[in-house]
């Protein structure tokens, strides 16, 4: 189902790593990745367990502050002809020109606010002792503060701070409509199924009105008609409302079925960076999943003897 | 609340099975006691003398027998808990939930207010010394409301909160005796400068995490007090500031006798008490607006971000909370309130030593927020009431008090490890107002 848009060179990117390395004392989690993520695309991230992908989007959201390389996100598509300008600057951003910010030198908290890039994370982490509600209105913290007059108008209850508050409800409401949670709503969010809980963490993030959402693994635990509706959630986030998404995923039903654009890493290196059909005949990518050589899988896929696959360890869901 | 009602439809089996066990216990005790409590020796003349103490022997056999049955009818024999309707009861007090959550606060609010007169008509000789207890309560409601928007609210373990109720005793004292400032001027001035110390304690120990945020706010409030016991040439050292400045009606009058006070103002025969009543006033007003601001930020951005700070910090991150400055706000708006408490302490005293402001202070604050339970305004009343005027009314016990004291400290921490009131009551909802359990609310760093 993937579409047949082209990522050609003529496109300019949403975000841009580039070179990105990270080192953890002597272990070399990422080693000089460069990938890029385009606007309205779903971009799907995968490799074996530890590849390091979650480190990848702990750099990109500013949780670790990267050894080497450079991330660049841009809200409006002429940007990257600035780059190399803003990166020589002391500066993280360059808002007066076209919005184009550097993320490895801007704080986490940063990245959301102002770059707009939200996430989820692997192990949920949601406000469990708030409601569904409560926690979609704490993502509009920014835009709220603002209407509360940083507290002192929202003391009193001024009306800037009254429609401030009304448009984060409409917003809560659309998306808790969407991920079809209005019913729980005032319940508290500890209290939720776990598929409840993975598209609740989806919609406090979309609650942000991020640019690119990128999202850890959230297929994980759940069973094969939850991964379905999940699979259109994201659909319509990335499509429809055009939010561009980036996605880390081991159920590959999800990966092949919804991105664009697959980058497949492999201890920190990137092996592979296609479309899905390229990235499900890729051997390379084949060999990594198995465990086993390159030439092992040529030759596999060569010789249809089913048991050779099932033979080699360390097979990955 | 209809099950109240089940406890009073009670099984007779159960009521049968409970008193013979009473009986049993009681006849066992009697048997002991009679060689331990029912004889004596007593020393005669010629030699010694035995003495039968049957009242004694009795008592204690009664006491077992009672304490047997009421542990058997009310607790042991049941599926439902007697502490489960106290439960009931204790949740119902945070409100939303039933009709009690909206009737207490209020009715609490209608003593409050009418006790200086009810206390003037029932006991006047008395009514001073309640009154000051009362006031006493106040203060550390107060106190108790604003460490509750640290510890409660935003979930940081702060072991120093006296600190700051130092610096707004101390601000008000200085500002006030060297500068002869008034209190109403020196109120404001002082719940700043507490606030402005908020943030300059707050700074350092925000990196810090757990038990290392509770250790170094312990110890800044330490350092607080240490330097008010040495920097003799500001703060009087050891011997503290005396001649504190009362305060006047409002700048209008005073609470002197004679023509510039508030009897001649408002035509009235003089009293002593009128002080102490404007005293309770106040510090009752104070109280009720640090209720009322901490009540509105719980429903504004930022105290819904304290909240989240406490579920879960790097989750607020990722949504682009700037979490240093959401802990500062948290930690001087909790000081600006300690401080402004500070002040009231210092006028109402006249005078004021860095004994006051020792760790147990902190300690007793912190007690009343955790068994009140944390978070909850109202449970921090009933803790306040429970500790502060528990512990005043029973002076007379003397050392054992503190027995008292502990052992109820105790009791509560089994029976409600959460606090007295430990559910939380959302900030905002879609259609209905839920309590949310206690057992699903994080209780943020240090804890
Ligand atoms: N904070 C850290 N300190 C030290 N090592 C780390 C840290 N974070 C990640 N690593 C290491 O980096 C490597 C990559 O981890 P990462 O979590 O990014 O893998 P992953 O691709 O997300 O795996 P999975 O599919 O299991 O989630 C692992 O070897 C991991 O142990
Ligand atoms: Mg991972």
């Amino acid at each position: 189902m993937a579409t047949t848009r082209k990522t050609t060179m003529t496109r300019t990117p949403l975000l841009s790593v580039q070179h990105l390395t990270m080192r953890f004392g002597g272990l070399l989690a990422i080693d000089n990745l460069s990938f890029d993520a385009y606007k309205g695309d779903i971009t799907a991230l995968i490799g074996p367990n530890g590849a390091g992908k979650t480190t990848v989007f702990n750099c990109i959201t500013g949780f670790y502050k990267p050894t080497e390389g450079r991330i660049g996100f841009a809200h409006e598509t002429d940007a990257y002809d600035k780059i190399d300008a803003l990166t020589a600057s002391a500066n993280r951003s360059d808002i007066h020109g076209s919005a184009l910010y550097l993320l490895e030198r801007m704080p986490d908290f940063e990245i959301s606010r102002d770059a707009k890039v939200a996430r989820t994370f692997q192990n949920i982490r949601l406000f469990g002792g708030m409601t569904v509600l409560e926690n979609l209105m704490v993502a509009q913290h920014a835009p709220l503060m603002t209407a509360s007059s940083f507290t002192f108008g929202g003391l009193f209850g001024l009306k800037k701070y009254q429609d401030g508050h009304s448009h984060a409800m409409e917003l809560a409401k659309f998306w808790l409509n969407k991920v079809g949670l209005t019913e729980r709503a005032d319940d508290p969010a500890a209290d939720l199924p776990y598929g409840d809980q993975r598209r609740l963490e989806i919609a406090r993030a979309m609650c942000t009105e991020p640019k690119l959402l990128c999202l850890d693994e959230p297929a994980a635990g759940l069973n094969g008609k939850e991964s379905a509706e999940l699979n259109e959630l994201l659909l319509f986030i990335g499509k429809e409302h055009g939010t561009s998404v980036l996605l880390i995923e081991h159920d590959m039903n999800v990966v092949m079925g919804i991105s664009d654009h697959i980058a497949v890493l492999d201890y920190g290196k990137k092996i592979a960076d296609a479309s899905p059909e390229e990235i499900r005949n890729d051997p390379k990518v084949i060999a990594a999943y198995l465990g086993v050589d390159e030439d092992e899988v040529e030759e596999a896929v060569k010789t249809p003897v089913k048991k050779k696959a099932a033979k080699s360890k360390g097979a990955k869901k | 609340m209809g099950s109240v009602t089940d406890v009073n439809q009670y099984d007779d089996s159960l009521l049968i099975k409970s008193l013979k066990e009473a009986v049993i216990a009681g006849f066992i005790t009697f048997l002991m006691a009679a060689i331990l409590i029912g004889v004596k020796s007593e020393i005669a003349i010629g030699g010694i003398e035995l003495k039968y103490r049957w009242g004694a022997l009795f008592a204690a056999a009664g006491i077992a027998a009672a304490g047997r049955f009421v542990l058997s009818y009310l607790f042991w024999g049941r599926d439902t808990k007697v502490g489960d309707y106290l439960d009931k009861g204790l949740n119902g007090l945070s409100g939303a939930t039933s009709g009690m959550g909206k009737i207490i606060p209020i009715a609490l609010l209608a003593l409050a207010i009418l006790l200086p007169f009810l206390l003037m008509q029932a006991v006047p000789a008395q009514a001073r010394y309640y009154l000051d207890i009362a006031t006493v309560v106040l203060i550390y409601v107060m106190l108790g409301w604003g460490l509750n928007i640290v510890v409660g609210l935003a979930g940081l373990l702060d072991l120093g909160y006296v600190a700051f109720y130092a610096v707004g005793a101390y601000s008000y004292a200085l500002l006030a005796t060297t500068f002869g400032l008034s209190f109403w001027i020196c109120l404001p001035l002082a719940g700043i400068l507490a606030g402005f110390w908020g943030v300059i304690l707050g700074f350092p120990v925000l990196r810090l995490r757990g038990d290392y945020l509770a250790i170094v706010t312990l110890a800044f409030g330490e350092i607080i007090r240490v330097v008010l016991l040495n920097w003799y040439e500001v703060t009087g050292g050891p011997d503290g500031i005396s001649r504190i400045p009362r305060p006047s009606f409002f700048g209008l009058a005073d609470f002197k006798r004679g023509d510039s006070g508030f009897a001649a103002l408002f035509d009235i025969p003089y009293s002593p008490m009128h002080r102490i009543i404007f005293l309770y006033f106040l510090i009752l007003a104070l109280a009720l607006l640090t209720n009322w601001i901490t009540n509105r930020l719980r429903r504004l951005p930022l105290g819904r971000a304290w909240e989240a700070l406490r579920e879960d910090e790097i989750a607020c991150r990722s949504l682009g909370i700037n979490t240093t400055n959401t802990k500062l706000s948290a930690f001087a708006i909790g000081a600006m309130f300690g401080g402004i408490a500070g002040s009231f302490f210092a006028t109402r005293q006249g005078f004021i030593s860095p004994e006051s402001f020792t760790f147990i202070e902190s300690a007793i604050i912190l007690a009343i927020v955790v068994l009140g339970g944390l978070g909850s305004q109202i449970g921090v009343v009933v803790a306040a009431i429970v500790l502060i005027g528990g512990t005043e009314i029973f002076r007379n016990l003397e050392e054992y008090r503190m027995l008292v004291f502990g052992l109820g400290m105790v009791l509560v921490m089994i029976w409600k490890p959460r606090g007295l009131v430990s559910t939380r009551i959302p900030s905002v909802f879609l259609k209905e107002r839920k309590a949310v359990s206690a057992d699903l609310v994080a209780q943020g760093e240090g804890h």
